[in-house]
């Protein structure tokens, strides 16, 4: 029983969140740790530490392992927690799946007039906008109130704005993949640190 | 043509020129789902490149991708690969991408919650992810840099400093700066058609 409820949590949790990322986390953390109790926040911080280290989205990640944890703590065995595991993470992008399948729909039957090609002429700066404030977001904590200051968690030291600014340059040559620019990130990472 | 309901016909004949396996739609977001770090914006840049050297997608049509992604709930990863999916294979296409950028992530967390309970304590993990990281933030800039450079109008950059402007210091979510475009541009090209006195459909 606990699955189905582990299932309905993520599937409102995948509904209601917009804007992804981190913000997922945060509606996550208020669901399975405040609401319910499932899990402790300590154990919760640590889900978070390991999401950002590995492969795949954050919050993804983070429902997955999630999903693990809270069969764990209800005292199941390994497997019946990885049906946990594979319950929240296909629960997270299941409502995703259903909007898309409209969205997609409307864009594909609509995108060839006027008014749509216009409206999507304007997105695109936008979008470039929305990414431009995400990587900025990544580099510097921007507050009005406080001034700035630079995210230790990416940038730590010179060291790591070297390692920014050669994949930086090697991305607009536009020879390299990103793939090989993140593993060559990895191999620099192991030598520097 | 209609093998691939509901898409125009540009596209279906597109699709029917070279139809894309969905093995090798599932391979490409296996990949793409495994060198994520971070999730959000980071994930676009490795899209584009996996869909451009498939010849899967034109450069312009990413940013179409984003928006729409970022208009659904949910992650905007598996958004992404949904609509991804969708385009080259229909509701088939979709479910195997999606499946596709799970799966990594799905391997590893499951291996990490079963077996290693000190791992983001490891020093060659934490080593590794130092390098990673600025390196997956310089991917995301660079993508922001060509972005910008592609828009050779006055009022496309305008938006665009508008957008990183509000977003950065105001916290404005995304969700609401793409709503005000989608309205801002509905009505101006509205009233362009009312002054040229078309009346086109829709």
């Amino acid at each position: 029983m606990l699955l189905l409820k582990l299932f309905w949590t993520f599937f409102f949790i995948g509904l209601f969140t917009f804007g992804g990322g981190y913000a997922v986390i945060g509606i996550i953390q208020s669901e399975v740790v405040f609401a319910k109790g499932w899990i402790t926040e300590s154990m919760f911080t640590n889900i978070v530490a390991v999401s950002q280290m590995t492969p795949g989205p954050v919050g993804l990640n983070c429902s997955t392992y999630v999903g693990y944890e809270v069969m764990k703590a209800a005292g199941a065995s390994q497997t019946v927690a990885s049906l946990g595991s594979f319950t929240s993470s296909i629960a997270i992008v299941l409502p995703s799946f259903i909007v898309m399948m409209m969205l997609v729909r409307f864009y594909t039957r609509f995108h060839e007039t006027p008014v749509f090609k216009d409206v999507m002429s304007a997105l695109k700066p936008t979008v470039a906008g929305l990414i431009g404030a995400s990587a900025l977001s990544l580099m510097l904590y921007i507050n009005l109130g406080e001034g700035l200051s630079v995210i230790v968690e990416n940038f730590p030291d010179w060291k790591a704005w070297v390692v920014f600014a050669a994949s930086l340059g090697l991305y607009l040559t536009g020879k390299v993949g990103p793939i090989s620019i993140l593993a060559a990130g990895a191999v620099a990472g192991l030598l520097i640190y | 043509m209609c093998k691939f309901a509901g898409l125009p016909e540009r596209f279906s004949r597109h699709l029917e020129m070279e139809k894309v396996s969905l093995w090798k739609i599932f391979a490409a977001f296996v990949k793409i789902g495994a060198f994520t770090i971070g999730g959000g914006y980071i994930m676009v840049p490795a899209i584009e490149a996996e869909m451009r050297r498939r010849r899967w997608i034109s450069g312009d049509e990413l940013p179409d991708i984003v928006a729409i992604a970022q208009s659904a709930p949910g992650l905007l990863t598996a958004n992404m690969a949904i609509f991804a999916g969708y385009k080259l294979r229909g509701v088939a296409g979709s479910i195997v991408a999606t499946l596709g950028c799970l799966l990594a992530p799905f391997v590893v967390i499951l291996a990490i919650a079963m077996f290693f309970n000190s791992f983001s304590d490891n020093p060659y993990v934490i080593k590794i992810f130092s390098g990673v990281r600025p390196a997956a933030v310089a991917l995301i800039t660079g993508y922001f840099i060509r972005l910008t450079r592609r828009s050779h109008k006055l009022w496309q950059l305008a938006i665009t400093a508008c957008v990183l402007v509000l977003m950065v210091l105001l916290k404005v979510s995304a969700i609401y700066m793409i709503l005000v475009t989608i309205t801002g541009a509905v009505a101006v090209a509205l009233l362009r058609q009312k002054r040229n006195g078309r009346n086109q459909r829709c």
